[in-house]
């Protein structure tokens, strides 16, 4: 009785070491959880689908190269569909069923901005690739983003223009967050920059032709045209000014980074004046810049294995990732608090959107240099200033 | 405002409404012979102007557009065998829900099968910057296109519903479908055809405007509730007032446009609408009573 006794305390003693011995490896090995939520399709399809096919590319990637600190990466993503209320369900599922370590994404400003309290107040690191100044401002200890500020796009745009002598200028934008933001900003920034908005104009996401609009603004007696929008009636403006005899030059926002715009609006499309992160243009970049390995490698192996032309959007999930795998490397950790603080110690890491340099006070990490401005030629973005 | 400027509002309002027209069209065939609002006519506008374009680089255009038209086609006529036949009590709310489905349905195959990249099919004349200058304004030729198209569309519909036997007996299946097949008329021959003809009409309007508005998988729905509202301004079924009623809205919007922000465009538009329906609400150029929407 006292043998057996002994024997089976003796065997519930070995079962549950080799049990620990076992859970120990295991969690060496166990994968780093990460979640994504991108609106693959839906109205933002757009920025989504090249976001989500990044990430399915570098994490294959990564893992090929033994993955990060050892250990496997796992990237959850959930398609939104660019609907906040998905995205914030999604987010709860994340944090609280998969308990990843960080989300990616999401894609539009307007899903950040719901999810962004819920990822705070669960001390979980949100990288957001989506473009809104309020996302970082007022900076949340665990919400970074990875695209430029829409205001150093405007100043950019001013400066150009003050070099080229305008003053006077004329405002369209979609009537969507990205559009409403667009021109809160220039219109900030212009007095400033001593140039006077004459008339600013927002135009239905789903517009099918802005003659009328475009009539309206040439009245006006204006030397450039601004638009400012994601949606595809950004390729219509071009046309339509061409139609009406307009001479003057146009600006676009930096949503106009995407060369099916360009091809969509054709021979009218020659000379339009847009700034841009510098992935489109990587090839022209002299061989010493910082960004010019980085924005090869994504855009060679990003177009050779999906057989389409790279968009700065997927530049953007692209980056994010490459921030969180910096960020637990320099850790050497995946605990929450301890990766987030050394994402804000990051500095000088090239990316796809620029060259980041974060701080606790800055969550984005770039500056206004991370825009060049681009033009058209030929039907393909060229650098603006040879 | 110059004499110029009131005359390039005109002819934005003419752009904009033959665009709407055209579209509108496509919902009073089906109307007409089975008394439903096709909410996929949208889609079908959308599918002409992708197929076209995904057709362009290896051949012609005008073939591109051919095909588009007969694959369209082919489409809105198996829609009608597969989901529209087999109903055991095809009640008209019934048959319309089963069309916003379909509606989605395309709208998210046409995502899987292409993608979500805006296309535009290349100018039939001229280019993106081609222009023509009349009395000092300006209009693309491409919308002179699209109002010959419409009008060319209205007039032979014209003659078949009224001077063919086939169109005729699609009228009779409108009229009263228990009487019309108690005649010896298919009338499920009448109704897939009905689908088989705003097809190609929406495929046709979606290659004409492509130049223009641009295609991509979900520009179906936007399109379908301006021409929807232009289709039930100028009086369900009719498609001459169809035409009259898209300018009009058009010309409305553009006008609009000149005096307050954009923004309001909708706004005018819609109130307008309303109060024609208020007074007069058969549409403005239906005189028999109201049969539109009674089943509703």
């Amino acid at each position: 009785m006292k043998k057996t006794l002994i024997l089976m305390v003796g065997l519930l003693l070995f079962t549950s070491l080799a049990f620990a011995g076992g859970e120990k490896e295991a969690a060496e090995k166990k994968p780093i959880k990460v979640g994504a939520i991108f609106a693959v399709t839906g109205p933002a399809s757009f920025l989504g689908a090249p976001e989500a096919k990044t990430v399915e590319m570098l994490v294959e990637e990564i893992n090929a190269q033994g993955g990060i600190l050892g250990r496997p990466l796992e990237v959850i993503v959930k398609d939104s569909a660019a609907s906040p209320e998905k995205a914030i369900s999604f987010a709860k599922q994340l944090i609280e069923e998969e308990k990843v370590i960080a989300i990616l994404g999401p894609s539009t400003s307007g899903e950040t901005l719901q999810i962004k309290e819920l990822c705070e107040s669960a001390q979980t690191i949100l990288i957001s690739c989506a473009a809104a100044e309020s996302i970082v401002d007022p900076v949340a200890s665990y919400v970074f983003k990875t695209p430029q500020k829409d205001s150093y796009a405007a100043i950019k745009i001013f400066q150009t223009m003050n070099e080229m002598g305008i003053e006077r200028i004329g405002v369209v934008a979609a009537n969507t967050g990205f559009g409403n933001a667009g021109i809160g900003q220039l219109k900030k920034y212009a007095p400033e920059h001593g140039i006077e908005i004459a008339i600013a104009e927002t135009y239905d996401r789903a517009a099918t032709d802005l003659t009328a609009v475009l009539t309206k603004i040439n009245a006006q007696g204006i030397e450039a045209v601004v638009n400012w929008s994601i949606v595809p009636a950004q390729s219509i403006i071009p046309k339509n000014m061409k139609q009406l005899g307009m001479n003057v030059p146009l600006f676009q926002s930096h949503g106009f980074g995407n060369i099916k715009y360009v091809e969509a609006a054709g021979s009218a499309a020659e000379g339009i004046i847009f700034p841009c992160g510098r992935l489109l243009v990587a090839e022209l970049l002299p061989d010493d810049h910082p960004q010019k390995n980085v924005l090869v490698t994504y855009k060679q192996n990003y177009e050779s294995r999906f057989n389409e032309d790279v968009s700065t959007f997927g530049g953007h999930a692209y980056d994010a990732l490459l921030i969180l795998k910096k960020g637990i490397e320099m850790a050497n950790s995946t605990d929450k608090a301890e990766t987030r603080s050394a994402i804000e110690n990051i500095k000088d890491f090239p990316g796809t959107g620029g060259v980041f340099s974060f701080s606790p006070a800055d969550h984005n990490g770039l500056g206004i240099d991370s825009f060049e401005m681009l033009t058209v030629k030929n039907g393909k973005f060229a650098l603006y200033k040879e | 405002m110059s004499f110029e400027q009131v005359l390039q509002y005109i002819f934005s309002g003419i752009t904009v409404g033959s665009i709407y027209a055209v579209v509108a069209i496509g919902f009073n065939i089906i109307y007409n012979s089975t008394g439903i609002i096709n909410f996929a006519q949208g889609e079908f506008v959308m599918m002409g102007g992708i197929i076209a374009h995904s057709f362009t680089p290896t051949m012609p255009l005008f073939l591109a557009v051919v095909l588009a038209v007969v694959i369209t086609t082919a489409v809105g006529s198996l829609i009608e065998l597969v989901f529209i036949r087999s109903l055991k009590n095809p009640s008209v709310l019934r048959m319309i829900i089963i069309t916003i489905g379909l509606s989605i349905l395309i709208r998210e195959i046409a995502l899987h099968i292409w993608d979500e990249k805006i296309r535009a099919l290349p100018f039939f004349t001229g280019s993106e910057v081609t222009s023509i200058t009349i009395f000092g304004a300006h209009i693309s030729p491409q919308v002179l296109w699209v109002l010959g198209i419409t009008a060319l569309i209205v007039v032979a519909l014209q003659f078949f519903f009224y001077f063919t036997f086939t169109g005729q007996a699609m009228r009779a299946c409108a009229a009263n479908r228990k009487a019309a097949s108690l005649c010896g008329i298919n009338t499920r021959k009448m109704v897939n055809l009905s689908f088989c003809l705003s097809a190609a009409i929406g495929a046709v309007a979606g290659c004409t405007v492509s130049p223009l508005t641009q295609t991509h998988y979900a520009m179906g729905t936007p399109l379908a509730i301006k021409g929807f509202t232009v289709a039930i301004l100028g009086g369900l079924g009719n498609s001459t007032a169809a035409v009259l009623a898209g300018l009009l809205l058009g010309l409305l919007e553009s006008f609009s446009i000149s005096l307050l922000p954009m923004a309001y465009k909708d706004v005018i538009a819609i109130s307008i609408l309303l109060l024609i329906l208020f007074f007069r609400p058969g549409g403005l150029f239906q005189s028999r009573q109201i049969v539109a929407l009674k089943s509703f």
